[in-house]
């Protein structure tokens, strides 16, 4: 018997979204995935400076911060032609590193785990035996069964109150739950652990950025963070080794904690390596410059396209090749909402047409989303660890394909296991690990320059807007922890006259196109199985396998000129 | 386990040390919490056995909404240290409803909410991140297809306190910037009288969150706050007056371009357009995550985030402000608010006007407005 069922909200995600789903015979036989929320930062931006845009865009969202920032001010360099100093390059590196490899973690035991992990099975565990299973799989220091005991003691305090706060009304005692009690507890002690740990490694974007969340030392041409070792005021060596300090806790904890539980807990879940695969094709930006040639440099992750899940041939990316659109989404263009338009020629005004609040279905034959739809060749693309580590192994990348081998051969699955729910939460597991490994690199170079007497972090050029040209457009890539990510602008006589942000969020939670074509969330939860529709416990791992982030996802562009933009210039 | 804190410190009853103990809680933290926020509350040492005795009673309840936000302030929340995130969520409160941690989803996630909503009603503190938006009547955000323009009111209305966290709730923030395309507003313009504390940053210092919260545990009621509703122990202070750059500024030794050697050498960032002047902050002295930075130190200067209509008033980012007088560690908010407020309280209600304070040829001349 067909049932319908919404979830909303979708929770441990940033951002508002909801999913609903047709169910027949216990599967999944149709989908919608929709953002219920909307701010216009887009428009917001235009008419202002360009050099102020980073601080706007970075409050697209505040769990993957610097982000944006990042993507906008490589979009204004881009545009103006604008090269950065060896040292601001090392710099984001690391910014963007680190932010990897954070928010992978908080991914994985914050807003993942709880999908796997039976918080109220750890109850019933044996310390002992939880103790020498940890031991088994890991070197980990924090793995006595008196430290079990202590977690165990604590949570059971805790349950005992009666008021389990966060953790109330969950699916516990779910079928579809499969650890031991001994692998809960130890899942539940690496959350707590993997919560200290984290603000203690992102200080790393504090001493170079400022704060956390919302860095702010990104600048137009370079970083405002001084570089000297002669300055208290600057990144001199006592800095350098702080950071040294940091990175070396953030690899230790991905390296014994975060890849051990994963590959630990996967085994119990390989069915899911044949659940949730998606659209099959793959979308790539590439980051980390290895060197500062002019442009993108040499990548560590290189940038490509796969389509149809053909990993024997990796196509270039061309930007040129995006469309959006908004057939199905609460936007209008006026030429019509059946036809994709590239970023730069984009003209949008939004425009709800959806039911009106309080509401229990959405009228999913409609418009029924905030976020749009962005097309590769008018192909639905996946973004995000996935698509990164997939375009790096086909495209023969020692260090990935070494790494993603690793894992295969850990779990004795076929490279055809990673197109799949499971494949996506371990390749985000490689890409955190790949990263945490080579940020001490980026750290060992900014401090060789340092000793070479090289202390530039910004190219001052063309800070002063009487130097730029009267119009220019630029694209600002960058392969943020959820995927690629992409922002056009135009700028015309000193001031934005378009800015689109094209997401990760909005290649994977985007609705249907023009031609019917599911997005890929929609997509990759076709056939999934629910055991009990009033806990749809198996959605939320699908759709948290992509890490959600839909406060990126929905934003609005602007052509020229409409009303709102008008009203403003009175 | 007797410690040095003990010595040093006025004595916590050694009953509540051994329940707390008894709790999993090591002695030794709770002490150290205690004593950092009796501090950050600017309360002195003699209330830590106060502030340890409101902690230890009850977890008090607590729901998190988001509007239209980033999560930024959920983010700022999870790098707490004073206490953790960890022991926020098992000891010292108990969060009911927060969409980024907790397990529950969908109507299970509603129910939560609801439940916690009745039968703590009048008690619970309501914890709110983002704007709220008014337009599309209410289409512009909904959450189990409720409207936030309903959930905020209803949940407002029967909280103990609300505390409006970041820039968005408590002014409206980045949506509400020109040309507020959502009609987004904050908290306390959504719901006018309620009793609303506003904590703005962006994203807001948890540790002026968590001292509040342990404020309103101790003493039963919220801070004392300025004439924008923000707590006077955090915002009660210029940026500028208080900052490790001001004998700098005294000296008219400034950074002229960002990576000069002045600005290496940590000289003061005004010229670079630095808006410390007129911004009320604790950041100098409490920095963001465990006092390791905070934006001048790390040679950007303020970008204002803290207060009202900043999105619109502040910038131009890089812009120098006009006419800083060089003395004035005397003034306070309300002083130099004559002119200040009058800028941002037209940001706040007008944003048509607002915006052409940097639209077209305004743009190009000091903001002379906020000096008239």
């Amino acid at each position: 018997m067909a049932k319908r069922i919404a979830v909303d909200p979708i929770t441990r995600i940033e951002g508002h979204l909801r999913i609903e789903a047709q169910i027949e015979d216990g599967k999944i036989v149709d989908a919608w995935s929709s953002s219920t929320a909307f701010r216009g930062i887009e428009t917001i931006l235009k008419g202002r400076d360009p050099r102020d845009a980073h601080h706007f865009t970075q409050r697209f969202c505040g769990v993957c911060t610097t982000v944006h920032s990042m993507a906008s001010i490589r979009a204004v360099e881009d545009a103006l032609n604008i090269q950065i100093p060896d040292n601001a390059r090392l710099i984001r590196n690391l910014i963007m590193g680190i932010q990897n490899v954070q928010d992978h973690v908080i991914h994985f035991y914050h807003l993942h785990a709880l999908d796997w992990v039976d918080i109220t099975s750890a109850l019933k565990a044996d310390p002992a035996a939880t103790a020498k299973f940890a031991q088994s799989i890991s070197t980990w220091p924090k793995s006595s069964a008196t430290y079990f005991k202590g977690i165990q003691d604590k949570l059971a305090a805790f349950a005992g109150t009666g008021r389990l706060g966060p953790f109330q009304n969950a699916y516990w005692g779910h079928s579809a739950y499969k650890l031991p009690p001994e692998a809960n507890l130890m899942a539940v002690a690496h959350y707590l652990e993997a919560l200290e740990w984290q603000k203690d490694i992102i200080k790393i974007h504090a001493i170079l950025g400022s704060k956390n969340p919302h860095p702010q030392t990104f600048l137009v041409g370079g970083m405002s963070i001084p570089v000297d070792p002669d300055s208290q005021n600057a990144i001199n060596a006592d800095k350098i080794a702080y950071i040294r300090k940091l990175l070396r806790k953030a690899r230790a904890f991905v390296e014994q904690v975060y890849i051990p539980d994963l590959l630990a807990v996967a085994p119990a879940y390989l069915d899911w390596a044949a659940i949730g695969g998606g659209v099959g094709n793959f979308l790539s930006f590439g980051d980390f410059p290895m060197d500062n040639s002019p442009g993108t440099g040499s990548l560590f992750f290189p940038r490509g396209v796969i389509m149809g899940k053909d990993l024997a041939n990796v196509m270039e990316m061309d930007e040129k090749h995006i469309t959006e659109y908004v057939t199905h989404s609460w936007y209008n263009y006026s030429s019509g909402d059946d036809k994709g338009l590239h970023p730069y020629k984009g003209e949008t005004s939004h425009n709800y047409t959806g039911p009106k609040p309080p509401y229990e279905f959405l009228d999913t034959d409609g418009k029924y989303s905030w976020v749009k739809s962005p097309r590769y060749l008018d192909q639905p693309m996946e973004v995000g660890p996935l698509a990164r580590i997939l375009v790096a192994y086909a495209s023969g990348v020692k260090d990935v394909v070494d790494t993603v081998n690793f894992v295969l051969s850990t779990l004795g699955a076929p490279a055809s296991a990673l197109f799949s729910t499971l494949g996506r939460t371990a390749a985000r597991g490689v890409d955190c690990l790949l990263l945490a490994q080579k940020n001490e690199l980026w750290l060992d170079q900014l401090a060789d320059n340092m000793g070479r007497g090289i202390y530039d972090t910004f190219n001052k050029d063309k800070w002063d807007p009487a130097t730029w040209p009267k119009e220019a457009q630029g694209f600002g890539y960058h392969e943020a922890p959820r995927g690629a990510l992409g922002h056009f602008i135009r700028i015309e006589n000193q001031k934005i006259a378009n800015f689109q942000a094209v997401v990760p969020s909005t290649w994977n939670a985007g609705p249907r196109d023009a031609a019917g074509q599911m997005g890929p969330y929609e997509s990759a939860l076709i056939g999934t199985p629910i055991a009990d529709p009033e806990k749809p416990l198996e959605i939320l791992r699908t759709i948290h396998s992509f890490d959600p982030c839909l406060a990126c996802a929905v934003h609005v562009l602007d052509g020229k000129g409409t009303e709102i933009v008008k009203v403003r210039a009175l | 386990m007797k410690t040095d804190l003990d010595a040093v410190s006025p004595p916590i009853p050694e009953e509540i040390l051994q329940r707390v103990e008894a709790r999993g809680i090591n002695r030794r933290d709770f002490i150290k919490f205690c004593t950092v926020t009796t501090a950050a509350l600017a309360l002195p040492v003699s209330f830590i056995p106060t502030v340890a005795q409101a902690i230890e009673d009850k977890r008090l309840p607590v729901i998190w909404v988001e509007y239209q936000s980033c999560s930024g302030d959920s983010e700022a929340f999870l790098r707490a240290n004073q206490p953790t995130a960890g022991e926020i969520i098992l000891d010292l409160l108990s969060i009911e409803y927060a969409e980024v941690i907790m397990a529950a989803a969908g109507h299970q996630a509603e129910e939560a909410k609801r439940q916690a909503m009745e039968k703590y009603k009048g008690q619970y503190i309501l914890i709110v991140e983002g704007s709220i938006p008014t337009g599309a009547g209410g289409g512009y955000c909904t959450i189990g297809g409720q409207s936030a323009v309903d959930d905020c009111k209803m949940l407002v209305q029967n909280a103990a306190a609300t505390i409006a966290v970041g820039s968005c709730a408590t002014f409206g923030g980045l949506p509400a910037a020109a040309p507020n395309p959502t009609s987004a507003v904050s908290v306390s313009s959504l719901v006018p009288g309620a009793t609303i504390i506003n904590l703005p940053g962006c994203p807001v210092n948890a540790t002026n969150l968590t001292a509040t919260i342990v404020h309103f545990m101790t003493f039963g009621r919220l801070p004392a706050v300025d004439r924008l509703g923000r707590p006077k122990f955090a915002y009660g202070k210029r940026i500028h007056d208080n900052c490790e750059r001001r004998s700098h500024f005294d000296a008219g030794q400034y950074a002229e371009a960002f990576g000069d050697e002045a600005q290496r050498q940590g000289h003061c960032l005004y010229k670079l357009g630095c808006k410390g002047p007129e911004t009320f902050h604790n950041c100098p002295t409490v920095r963001y995550n465990e006092g390791t930075s905070w934006p001048v130190m790390a040679g950007h200067g303020c970008i204002g985030c803290s207060e009202p209509g900043f999105w619109d008033t502040m910038s131009p980012f890089y812009r120098r402000l006009p006419k800083v007088p060089g003395f004035g560690i005397e003034d306070t908010a309300d002083k130099i608010g004559i002119g200040l407020a009058a800028a941002t309280a037209v940001a706040f209600g007008v944003h048509g006007v607002a915006s052409c304070f940097r639209k077209g040829d305004a743009m190009e001349e000091d903001k002379v407005v906020k000096e008239d």
